[in-house]
């Protein structure tokens, strides 16, 4: 069964659509790339998927239910935005955590942050940006969910934390798991993923497997996106 | 093993060549075991289905084999192994003909100009 289903998936803000009837399937254990410019839809997506919006016509299901406090057991999400208390250490937020969420594996996310030679004990607000990030994420991955929903993951991080954040997301997903990561970054995150999906003005552009994208192209999917969204 | 993808074709085929490349030189020997998909994956960077994709292709190619309970081997079978070896070759040999033609050097030429190299390989 797909863990997420999207049919006729509509949504305006005024009279800006934002999202314009998209058809789209992720069926469970592969990691996907939800691709576009900015201004494309990828956040409302998310968002869409995670309750956090309702869809304006069409319908999103998770797991094959709507949006609810079920799906949210589901869904393990990266905002975009830094969301977490800065006066909280690593440590705190560890706690925190496990008690939001019952599927959090507090073994993982210690084996990921000594892997990080970082400081558990320190509040937030003392770390680096580039450290908050990866901490952040520690968390999100750090969950058993059924899908991952990870928006900009690597915005605004140097090539050795891009490849630390890429290297968690692959060594910590589970096979029955999903993971959605939207990017305009392609090149940087294509070696990743096992599917694209290239959002276009709210609607779906392509979606293909990215290795058979590369042989029908001959090109990296980066490439392929530059083609499709030529200004 | 150092992994470097280029922007051209799919890239579990580029992970089956360089894999091929590493059994016929023998950088992987016979029968030696190979680590987890999920390992070789992060080490290499790439999605896991596709390093797994990739293990698959060289398993129907022989040059790989899984034990259920273990793991997966390189081949022991000497002669498949050089046979990749040869066409490997072959492919190099073809790479190497055609980039001197395009610089305009005719067939009998070709000695000459190895023979040039290995005089100055000497001298160095």
């Amino acid at each position: 069964m797909a863990i997420l289903k999207c049919s006729g998936l509509t949504k305006s803000f005024g009279r800006v659509t934002a999202l314009e009837a998209v058809d789209l399937e992720v069926e469970s254990g592969r990691i996907v790339g939800l691709l576009g410019p900015n201004g494309s839809g990828k956040t409302t997506l998310i968002k869409l998927a995670n309750g956090l919006l309702a869809p304006g016509s069409g319908e999103i299901l998770v797991g094959g239910k709507k949006p609810g406090t079920e799906t949210k057991k589901l869904i393990s999400f990266l905002p975009e935005r830094q969301c977490l208390p800065d006066w909280m250490s690593a440590r705190d937020l560890m706690g925190f955590y496990a008690d939001f969420y019952d599927d959090f594996d507090r073994a993982a996310a210690e084996e990921m942050l000594k892997r990080l030679e970082l400081d558990t004990g320190k509040k937030l607000k003392h770390l680096s940006k580039g450290s908050r990030e990866k901490v952040q994420l520690i968390m999100v991955m750090a969950r058993r969910a059924k899908l991952y929903l990870l928006d900009e993951p690597i915005g605004g991080v140097d090539p050795a934390a891009r490849d630390y954040i890429l290297e968690t997301i692959i060594s910590n997903y589970n096979p029955e798991a999903s993971v959605i990561i939207s990017t305009h970054l392609i090149a940087d995150v294509e070696r990743v993923l096992d599917d694209v999906v290239f959002l276009n003005k709210g609607r779906v552009a392509l979606a293909s497997s990215a290795d058979d994208l590369r042989e029908r192209h001959g090109k990296s999917v980066d490439m392929v996106f530059r083609e499709v969204f030529k200004c | 093993m150092e992994w470097n993808f280029d922007s051209g074709g799919p890239i579990y085929g580029q992970i089956v060549e360089k894999l091929k490349r590493s059994i016929a030189s023998g950088e992987l020997g016979p029968g030696e075991r190979l680590p987890a998909v999920r390992e070789l994956a992060v080490s290499a960077g790439v999605n896991p289905n596709t390093f797994q994709r990739a293990l698959s292709e060289l398993e129907r190619e022989g040059l790989v084999y899984a034990i259920r309970t273990s793991g997966r081997y390189v081949t022991e079978d000497r002669g498949i192994i050089d046979s990749v070896r040869r066409e490997l070759a072959r492919r190099s040999v073809r790479e190497f003909l055609s980039s001197m033609e395009a610089l305009g050097f005719k067939r009998e030429e070709l000695h000459g100009l190895i023979d040039l190299v290995d005089t100055d390989k000497k001298e160095e």
